[in-house]
């Protein structure tokens, strides 16, 4: 299960929640039969401990939210996209160990 | 302090941790990026033996991981960071912790290798992909083509064939590598086309941030053409996982780690597992067979160290 901490993003609220966010937010895409996306689940949620209060981090499933994996021409997951200012500044695809993730997110906070 | 570490929790790495905890030797596994190997990405595996219809690659995986862990193996996530082979006890560090063993099996296995176009590393995530069963499904209705001659570029072909229009593999030869029984049922596909002798000069639109088309060249005739597509799957082969033990161990030209007399390294107490040192065979069965190999390595080479090695030092 995802950590409380990481938010549910979905076509609905992506614009408030992340275009308009004041933080920078990381967004995971991902879909319930993606074998890869469930195993950078975890490091997604300890992210979300480790950043509280500086950095939103969010799941978007792209069944269930077609329209912003359509708009971003997400084909591939997991995918992590960091967004900052409504704009997309990193990008990752596949994936990627924590320290890694890290270091690409404190460029930006 | 450890008696064994193995890196890595492919069929290599987790029959290793299998033996090593059966021999009463509480293995530690730590799994790395790709947790369970290259069978997390497949979908039925018909040549494992003792199931006869086939299992599912990661169903497999998931009881090799319970059946080790029954065994006393411990199996932690993490990825290793830095190895030091010079000093016995080894040192391993992962990002959150660093560990001592007296004997390593390194089952680190081999990721998708890429073509190496600019393009392809701009589009992968927007078209590009390395994994069929990750990725296909965005291509619903859409033509796609896959690059690659062998096993592994068959399976995808075929897998992909279930949501895409079209399927094109694209081979950069005239006939293919792939075990005749994968052919045939290749060839046989009505929805699979074929680009013979042909190589991938570039992949499109860089600028949209999404992939239109291919360009396709002949290596016989020398013709370039485009192919319009959704998709390009690259499935040309793999490279081993070794960069870890550069200049600490000896490789082959290709970077696989060289083994002797089963499956020790340059280096003593340390071996190796799986398609980290096997550009041959490459199959589950045989990286598990070699996994089972290593762990009875290390077990000898513990038996014949002296008790006290190593004993007085604590990991941290």
């Amino acid at each position: 299960m995802a950590s409380e901490k990481v938010q549910t993003l979905t076509d609905t609220n992506f614009d408030d929640s992340v275009i308009k966010a004041n933080n920078p937010v990381l967004v995971d895409f991902w879909a319930e039969w993606c074998g890869p996306c469930r195993r950078l689940a975890p490091t997604v949620d300890e992210l979300a401990t480790d950043y509280d209060g500086r950095v939103v981090i969010g799941k978007l499933n792209v069944d269930e939210n077609p329209n912003v994996a359509f708009r971003y021409s997400i084909r591939g997951i997991p995918t992590l996209l960091l967004f900052k200012g409504g704009q997309i500044v990193e990008q990752v695809v596949g994936l990627a160990d924590k320290d890694a993730l890290k270091k690409l997110i404190d460029k930006h906070v | 302090m450890r008696n064994v570490i193995i890196i890595g929790s492919g069929p290599a790495g987790l029959t290793a941790a299998l033996y090593a905890s059966r021999a009463n030797l509480q293995p530690l596994v730590i799994e790395g990026l790709e947790a369970g190997g290259q069978l997390m990405l497949t979908t039925l595996v018909e040549n494992w033996p003792g199931f006869r219809d086939g299992i599912m690659g990661p169903d497999l995986m998931a009881e090799m991981r319970t059946q080790a862990e029954r065994f006393g193996a411990e199996i932690i996530r993490g990825n290793v960071a830095k190895v030091h082979l010079s000093n016995h006890p080894f040192t391993v560090t992962t990002s959150d912790n660093s560990y001592q063993c007296r004997s390593l099996i390194i089952a680190t296995g081999a990721s998708a290798r890429l073509l190496g176009l600019p393009s392809e590393r701009k589009l992968m995530g927007h078209g590009v992909s390395t994994c069929a069963t990750c990725d296909g499904y965005f291509f619903r209705g859409k033509p796609i083509a896959v690059v690659g001659g062998g096993d592994s570029a068959m399976e995808e072909a075929i897998f992909l064939t279930k949501f895409a229009s079209k399927v094109t593999v694209v081979h950069r030869r005239g006939t293919l590598r792939a075990s005749k029984i994968m052919q045939d049922k290749a060839l046989a596909n009505p929805k699979i086309a074929w680009e013979w002798n042909s190589e991938v000069e570039d992949i499109n639109d860089t600028a949209q941030g999404a992939v239109t088309s291919m360009v396709l060249r002949n290596n016989v005739t020398g013709d370039q053409k485009e192919l319009p597509v959704d998709g390009v799957f690259v499935a040309i082969g793999h490279t081993p996982n070794t960069s870890l033990f550069k200049g600490q161990i000896e490789m082959d030209a290709n970077g696989y780690i060289c083994t002797h007399t089963g499956t020790r390294t340059s280096v003593p107490g340390v071996f190796a597992a799986g398609d980290v040192q096997d550009h041959v065979y490459r199959q589950a069965v045989t990286a598990a067979g070699s996994g089972c190999m290593a762990a009875i390595d290390a077990e000898k080479y513990l038996e014949g160290l002296p008790q006290h090695l190593g004993e007085a030092q604590m990991s941290a």
